[in-house]
C-alpha cells in the first residue's frame, strides 16, 4: 500500500515538475560549460570584464560617444539608437496602418486598388532588399555643398547668415529639420504648462457636472481648448516666447549647423521599416474591423450616425479587441527587425554588438547581452500591449 | 489558486538561474585547467569550483592552451585546403569575372595547399567579410585566414589566434576627393568618413583623428564593397583604410582620377596569415611555407629557374629544396615541400608583381615589401 501523500495527484504533478527541472537545468550547464570550455580551450578567457575597456572606436549617431568611452556605453548607445528607431517607427507604422486599412475598406475602387497593391508589394518582398533600394533612394541626394533648400528662410541679410537658410535641407549628408531652441525663460513656461493642464482638468469636471445637473451639452472640447490657449496666450505675454527657431544650414563643405539632423541610414530604416510593417499593420486592422458584425454598423447607421462616427464609436472600439494581439506580434516584429540595420550602416544595438564582439574576441558574451536586450524589449513590449488588450476585452457574463 | 499558476513561473527561473549561473560567475578569473570536456560529474565539480573560486582567486591566470587533432592530419584526410580570403579586393582577394580567385592573399593560398597536398589547385576558398572572419576561424569553418589581416596584440591574444610572418607591411591611409583641397588630416574636420566594420582601420581612425583635433562622423558599413560605393556615391568625405586596399580601390570608382590618397600613414599595418592558437605544428608549417618563398627570392629561385637550381652546390639551396637533410619531416612535410609551391607559385617576387606590380592598374612599389638585402623588411630565417 504506497503511502497516501504518494497518491495525491498534486503531489506526483510538483514531483514531475522538480524532475523535469533538474533535466533541464542540467541539460542547460552542460551546454553554457561546453561553451566555456571550448572558448578557454581556444584562448579566449570568457567573462563581461571587457565591457569597461575602451572602445576605441566611433559610433557615427546617437548619444554623445567619445573613442575614449567604454565598450559598454557602445552597446548603450547602440541600443539608446534601436529604441529611438523602435518607437518612432511603432508609432508611424501603427498611423500608416490604419490609414491604408481604411483604404482598403472603402467602396472607391482606386483608392482600394492602390491599398490593396501597396499592401501586397511591401509584404511579400523581403525587407532587407527594401532597405537597400530605401539607402539607393536617399543617396541620390545632392551632395551637401548644393543642399537642396525646401521652405527657404529669408534671404541673405545683413544680420541673417549667409548662405540663406531654410526649414529643410535635404542632402547626401542627411535632412536637416529646423527645431525648436528652449530661451532661458522655458522653466516658468513648464509650470505654466502644469498650470494649464490643472486647470483644463477642473474646467472639464465643471462641465460634466454641469451636463450632468442641467443636461446641457459639456463641450469638453470647446473649453479645453479655450483653456489651454488662454493660459499660452497668457504665459506668452508674461513670459515672452519659450523657444526660437534653430534653423539649420550648411557649415563648412562638410556638415550642417543648427537644426535636428536625421542621417540617411535612420531614416531608409525608418522608412523601410514603417512600409513594410505598416502593410501588415493595416491586414491586422481590416481582419479586426471586419470582424464586427455587419449588424453593429447597420444599427448605427439607422440610427442616423454617419459613417466616420460609426467607425470611431462604434466599430473601432469592438474591433480593437481582435487587433491588439497580432498587433502585439507586429510591434515585435518590427522591434527585431530594426537589426537589419547593420546592412545599412546604421549604428544600432546589434550592429555596435557586432563591432565589439569583433574587437573584443569575446563574441558569445556579446551575443547574449545582445539577445538579453532584445528579448527584455520584447517582453516589456508585449506585457504593455497585453495589459491594455486585458483592458478593451469583452468579459462574456 | 495562486500558488498552481506561479508555479511553473518560479521553476522556469530557478532553471535559467542556475544553467546561467557559472556563466556570471566566471568573470577573467583563472579556473581549474578544463583541458577535456567530460562528462557531468565533471561538468558539476567544475561549475561548483567555479563559482567557489571565483571570489577567491586574486589575478588572472592566462588560459592554458589545449592541443587539437592536429589541422595538418585533417587537411590531409580532407584532400583540400579551407582558405578565408577576401573577394572584393583587386591585388589581394578578388573573384574575377571568369570566377577565378586572384591576387596576392589568393597565392600564397594556393603555396600552403601546394605544400601540404602537393597540388596548388587543391584550395576551397571562403570569401569572408572583415565581421565573420575571426569566428570563421575559431569554429574551425577556415583552416587558414589570409585575408589582409592586421598583426595586433589584442588579435593574438583575446581573439585566440597566431600570426604567421607578415607577406605585406602596410599603413592606413585616407582617401579623399582632389576637388577637396585636402591634403592633411586635421582638413576633414567634421567631416563624414567610410570605414569597414570590425577593422583596425575603425580603432586607428578614432585614434588619428583625435590626435590632430579634428572632429568627424564615421560612417561603418559591413562589407569592403559597400564602404567604397558609399563614398563613390557621396555619402562621405573622405574613406580610409590600408593604404594598399585604397590603391586597389581607386581602380574601381567611377573615376580614379578624381580621387587622391593622402600623403599621411595613420598606423602600422602589418598584414599576414593567421591560424587559429593551440596548432604549434601548424602554425610552423604555415610559417615556414612563407619563409620559404621569401628565402627562394632571396637565393634568386624562380618558377621557370628551379629546376636549374635542382642542380645546385650550395648547401642552403639544396636544404631549402629538400635535398639534404630532411628538414620538411620536422614540419610533418615531405622535403621538397617547397619545389612544388616554388614550381607552381613562384616566389615572393613573382607573386608580388603577378598581382601588385607594375604591370598590373595597382602599381603598388616595393618599398619595404622587399627584401632585406634590398633595403626592405622581408627577413627568412635560416633553413636549417
Amino acid at each position: 500500500m504506497t503511502a497516501r501523500w504518494l497518491r495525491d495527484e498534486r503531489v506526483l504533478a510538483a514531483l514531475v515538475q522538480l524532475v523535469v527541472a533538474a533535466v533541464v537545468a542540467a541539460v542547460g550547464m552542460w551546454l553554457v560549460l561546453g561553451v566555456l570550455a571550448d572558448l578557454r580551450a581556444r584562448g579566449i578567457a570568457p567573462g563581461f570584464s571587457f565591457l569597461g575597456q575602451t572602445a576605441g572606436f566611433g559610433i557615427g549617431e546617437g548619444l554623445a560617444f567619445q573613442p575614449t568611452d567604454s565598450y559598454g556605453r557602445a552597446l548603450a548607445v547602440g541600443l539608446a539608437n534601436t529604441l529611438r528607431v523602435a518607437v518612432a517607427g511603432i508609432a508611424l507604422a501603427t498611423a500608416l496602418g490604419f490609414v491604408v486599412a481604411l483604404a482598403r475598406l472603402s467602396h472607391n475602387p482606386l483608392l482600394e486598388g492602390l491599398a490593396r497593391a501597396f499592401i501586397d508589394a511591401m509584404r511579400n518582398t523581403p525587407l532587407s532588399i527594401q532597405l537597400v533600394l530605401w539607402i539607393g533612394l536617399l543617396r541620390t541626394l545632392p551632395p551637401i555643398t548644393q543642399a537642396m533648400a525646401l521652405f527657404p528662410a529669408a534671404a541673405a541679410t545683413a544680420t541673417a547668415p549667409d548662405p540663406p537658410t531654410a526649414w529643410l535641407l535635404l542632402s547626401l549628408k542627411g535632412a536637416a529639420i529646423a527645431w525648436p531652441r528652449p530661451l532661458p525663460g522655458a522653466g516658468g513656461w513648464l509650470a505654466a504648462a502644469a498650470g494649464a493642464v490643472a486647470a483644463g482638468i477642473a474646467v472639464r469636471r465643471w462641465r460634466s457636472h454641469v451636463r450632468d445637473r442641467t443636461g446641457a451639452p459639456a463641450h469638453h472640447g470647446v473649453w479645453t481648448v479655450a483653456v489651454l490657449a488662454s493660459s499660452a496666450a497668457l504665459a506668452w505675454a508674461v513670459l515672452g516666447p519659450p523657444a526660437a527657431w534653430d534653423l539649420p544650414r550648411v557649415e563648412g563643405p562638410f556638415r550642417y549647423a543648427g537644426g535636428y539632423v536625421t542621417t540617411p541610414e535612420f531614416a531608409a530604416l525608418l522608412f523601410g521599416l514603417v512600409v513594410y510593417t505598416g502593410a501588415f499593420i493595416a491586414e491586422v486592422v481590416r481582419s479586426g474591423i471586419q470582424s464586427v458584425g455587419i449588424g453593429q454598423r447597420e444599427a448605427a447607421r439607422a440610427l442616423g450616425l454617419t459613417e466616420g462616427t460609426v467607425l470611431r464609436l462604434v466599430v473601432l472600439p469592438q474591433a480593437l479587441r481582435v487587433i491588439v494581439p497580432p498587433m502585439t506580434n507586429q510591434y515585435l516584429n518590427l522591434t527585431k527587425n530594426s537589426s537589419l540595420a547593420i546592412i545599412i550602416g546604421f549604428p544600432d544595438l546589434f550592429s555596435v554588438g557586432q563591432t565589439v564582439g569583433n574587437q573584443t574576441g569575446q563574441v558569445v558574451a556579446v551575443v547574449a547581452i545582445v539577445m538579453a536586450v532584445y528579448l527584455g524589449i520584447s517582453l516589456l513590449t508585449s506585457l504593455v500591449l497585453n495589459a491594455y488588450g486585458r483592458s478593451v476585452r469583452l468579459i462574456e457574463r | 489558486m495562486r500558488s498552481r499558476r506561479s508555479m511553473p513561473v518560479l521553476v522556469m527561473t530557478l532553471v535559467l538561474c542556475t544553467a546561467l549561473l557559472p556563466l556570471g560567475a566566471c568573470d577573467n578569473a583563472g579556473t581549474e585547467p578544463a583541458a577535456d570536456v567530460g562528462g557531468p560529474a565533471e561538468m558539476a565539480a567544475d561549475a561548483i569550483t567555479v563559482s567557489a573560486t571565483a571570489a577567491a582567486l586574486s589575478d588572472d591566470e592566462p588560459p592554458p592552451a589545449a592541443t587539437s587533432d592536429g589541422l595538418l592530419a585533417t587537411v590531409r584526410a580532407r584532400g583540400t585546403l579551407r582558405c578565408g580570403v577576401q573577394n572584393e579586393l583587386p591585388g589581394f582577394g578578388f573573384l574575377s569575372p571568369e570566377g577565378e580567385y586572384q591576387g596576392f592573399d589568393i597565392d600564397f593560398c594556393r603555396a600552403v595547399a601546394a605544400a601540404v597536398l602537393g597540388d596548388a589547385e587543391a584550395v576551397e576558398f571562403l570569401p569572408l567579410t572583415s565581421q565573420q572572419r575571426f569566428t570563421a576561424l575559431q569554429t574551425g569553418e577556415v583552416d587558414v585566414l589570409i585575408r589582409n589581416t592586421t598583426w595586433t596584440l589584442s588579435r593574438d591574444t583575446t581573439n585566440g589566434l597566431d600570426f604567421g610572418p607578415t607577406t605585406f607591411y602596410d599603413g592606413q591611409g585616407m582617401m579623399v576627393r582632389s576637388d577637396l583641397g585636402v591634403s592633411e588630416l586635421a582638413g576633414l574636420g567634421g567631416a563624414s568618413i567610410c570605414v569597414g566594420a570590425g577593422t583596425t582601420t575603425e580603432k586607428n581612425l578614432g585614434d588619428a583623428m583625435r590626435s590632430v583635433g579634428a572632429e568627424f562622423t564615421p560612417v561603418v558599413l559591413e562589407d569592403t564593397a559597400q564602404v567604397f560605393s558609399a563614398y563613390d556615391e557621396g555619402r562621405c568625405d573622405a574613406v580610409t583604410s590600408d593604404k594598399s586596399q585604397l590603391a586597389a580601390q581607386q581602380t574601381t570608382l567611377a573615376d580614379p582620377a578624381a580621387h587622391v590618397v593622402l600623403d599621411v600613414t595613420m598606423s602600422k599595418e602589418p598584414l599576414g596569415p593567421a591560424v587559429l592558437q593551440g596548432d604549434a605544428q601548424w602554425a610552423d608549417v604555415v610559417n615556414w611555407v612563407v619563409f620559404g618563398i621569401i628565402a627562394a627570392e632571396e637565393f634568386g629561385i624562380t618558377s621557370t629557374n628551379i629546376d636549374e637550381f635542382m642542380a645546385s652546390e650550395d648547401p642552403e639551396i639544396r636544404r631549402l629544396l629538400g635535398l639534404e637533410d630532411a628538414l620538411g619531416e620536422g614540419l610533418g612535410l615531405a622535403n621538397d615541400f617547397l619545389v612544388g609551391t616554388i614550381r607552381s607559385v613562384g616566389n615572393y617576387g613573382e607573386i608580388y608583381d603577378r598581382n601588385l606590380g607594375p604591370d598590373t592598374t595597382l602599381d603598388i612599389p616595393r618599398g619595404v615589401n622587399n627584401l632585406w638585402t634590398q633595403g626592405g623588411l622581408l627577413y627568412s630565417p635560416p633553413f636549417r
